[in-house]
């Protein structure tokens, strides 16, 4: 189950209690979870910033993609492992896809 | 006071000042609780001294501005303000993500209705797996079906939960049925902190230390379940820091990360850094929180490496756990530069050691309660 590359057919989203943050005293966005601040680099905050609870993970890479003009491969190996970090620690959630 | 504005620890080396990043809000000493090894100090803030709900307010707003992200929202028990939802909603609006720490004794359905969208998260505390060890260890009969209503309230309205199982002696053999309890409540998270040896807990040593075999299991038992409930359970646990061998990182670093205002308003780098005899600790009533966090002689006094005597002073491990607890070496060591006497390096590990396992293989099951009252002891 875990450490499993997460399906496509997946729907990511942060859960209650975990949100974006603009930290504005550091000059830095921020993940905030209990008892956890996870400072987020360019791509971190680009990709949760997709996480709308509505689109596939599928989906989230396609716009990052045609966003970031990169390409897909390089885009999904970045998504896949940030956000299977992010779900092992319970701060991403994903609905559907199996786990 | 120094002519210049460099920041000086206690033996007056220069040191650099960070942003804290968590503030340790105790809103009240009140609870109906009364566990032994209780955080709060033995000296307990009287209810007149509490800071207003529009003094919390503004310390909310000054801990924002300060660079602090994370409040939590302690006691005592936060349930004993009647205008918990009034301050925590203060918290929320000041941009601070917003933690309960609750016994769950004193909130109401209602109560929780108030909170929802307001507090991000729950931690609840947990004594024992069953009504008779938890209302035993709390003094409080009822205590334990009272918090299952109240774990079942908080999923009912969708609160991210965390149970946080305080251990010992008592109740560590049992560790393993508090992880299921957690898992059965639907908890993202458990924390499992073992009971720290000051205050109300230092004069309930005997019944309350654990044994070595209690340690080593325990860190088998967490080690399995994190594995077993990995992506769905995150389990946060803190050892025995008397059975280990390196002291533990009190507080990341004195006044790196984190601060705590007592009920009274009083501003401190660590819940029990008034036990440190010397320091003296200024109050947000009459000192804006950025000039305490900021030139507070208590939060600069053990900043950095330049106040550590060896063997800290040359210890590869000083940035790691900065010579571990000052209240602790305080305590044990009667001197806060003192190496924390948990590490195996202080010379007055070997006489601890005998002590806490004497400690530990007392057969004392009486336990001196937290009370409101400071009786006398001999």
């Amino acid at each position: 189950m875990s450490g499993a590359r997460i399906s496509g057919a997946a729907v990511p989203y942060l859960p209650r209690g975990v949100r974006l943050h603009d930290d504005r005293v550091r000059g830095l966005r921020v993940l905030l979870a209990p008892e956890r601040v996870i400072q987020l680099d360019p791509v971190g905050h680009a990709i949760l910033s997709e996480l709308d609870g509505k689109r596939s993970l599928a989906e989230v890479i396609l716009t990052l993609c045609s966003r970031y003009d990169a390409p897909a491969e390089q885009i999904e190996g970045d998504v896949q492992e940030f956000l299977r970090d992010l779900v092992d620690r319970r701060m991403v959630f994903l609905d559907g896809g199996a786990a | 006071m120094r002519g210049d504005c460099v920041p000086r620890d206690i033996d007056g080396n220069p040191v650099s000042v960070g942003l804290p990043m968590a503030m340790l809000a105790e809103l009240t000493h009140r609870c109906p609780l009364a566990c032994p090894y209780c955080s709060n100090p033995v000296e307990l803030t009287r209810v007149s001294a509490e800071l207003r709900a529009a003094e919390w307010a503004d310390v909310f707003r000054q801990a924002a501005d300060l660079g602090v992200l994370h409040v939590h929202l302690s006691g005592g028990e936060p349930a004993s303000r009647r205008d918990l939802t009034e301050i925590a909603a203060s918290a929320r609006d000041a941009g601070l993500y917003v933690n309960l720490i609750t016994s769950g004794i004193g909130l109401t359905e209602a109560r929780l209705r108030e909170l929802d969208g307001i507090v991000d998260h729950v931690q609840l505390s947990l004594q024992g797996i069953d009504a008779e060890t938890a209302d035993w260890i709390s003094g409080y009969g009822g205590s334990f079906s009272r918090k299952m209503q109240v774990a079942e309230w908080v999923r009912a309205l969708g609160f991210p939960l965390t149970l946080n199982a305080v251990v010992h002696r008592q109740n560590l053999d049992r560790l393993p049925e508090m992880i299921d309890l957690a898992e059965q409540l639907g908890c993202r998270r458990i924390e499992v902190a073992t009971v720290q040896f000051h205050g109300w807990a230092d004069l309930n040593r005997r019944p309350l230390m654990p044994t070595q075999a209690q340690a080593v299991r325990a860190r088998e038992v967490v080690d399995e379940a994190r594995r077993r409930l990995l992506g769905r359970m995150v389990i946060d646990y803190v050892p025995a820091d008397h059975l280990a061998a390196y002291p533990k990182s009190c507080m990341g670093g004195w006044g790196s990360t984190g601060l705590n205002v007592a009920p009274d308003g009083t501003v401190l780098p660590c819940h029990a850094a008034q036990t440190i005899a010397g320091l003296t600790f200024e109050n947000v009533r009459e000192v804006p929180l950025a000039r305490i966090w900021h030139d507070g002689a208590a939060f600069n006094a053990f900043r950095g490496t330049g106040w550590m005597p060896e063997p800290c002073a040359s210890c590869d491990r000083r940035e790691i756990d900065f010579g571990g607890c000052r209240c602790q070496a305080m305590a044990l060591a009667n001197d806060p530069r003192a190496t924390d006497p948990v590490c195996s390096r202080s010379s007055l590990n070997a006489r601890l050691r005998a002590n806490t396992e004497a400690e530990a293989a007392s057969d004392s099951t009486v336990l001196v309660y937290r009370r409101m009252t400071r009786e006398k002891r001999s």
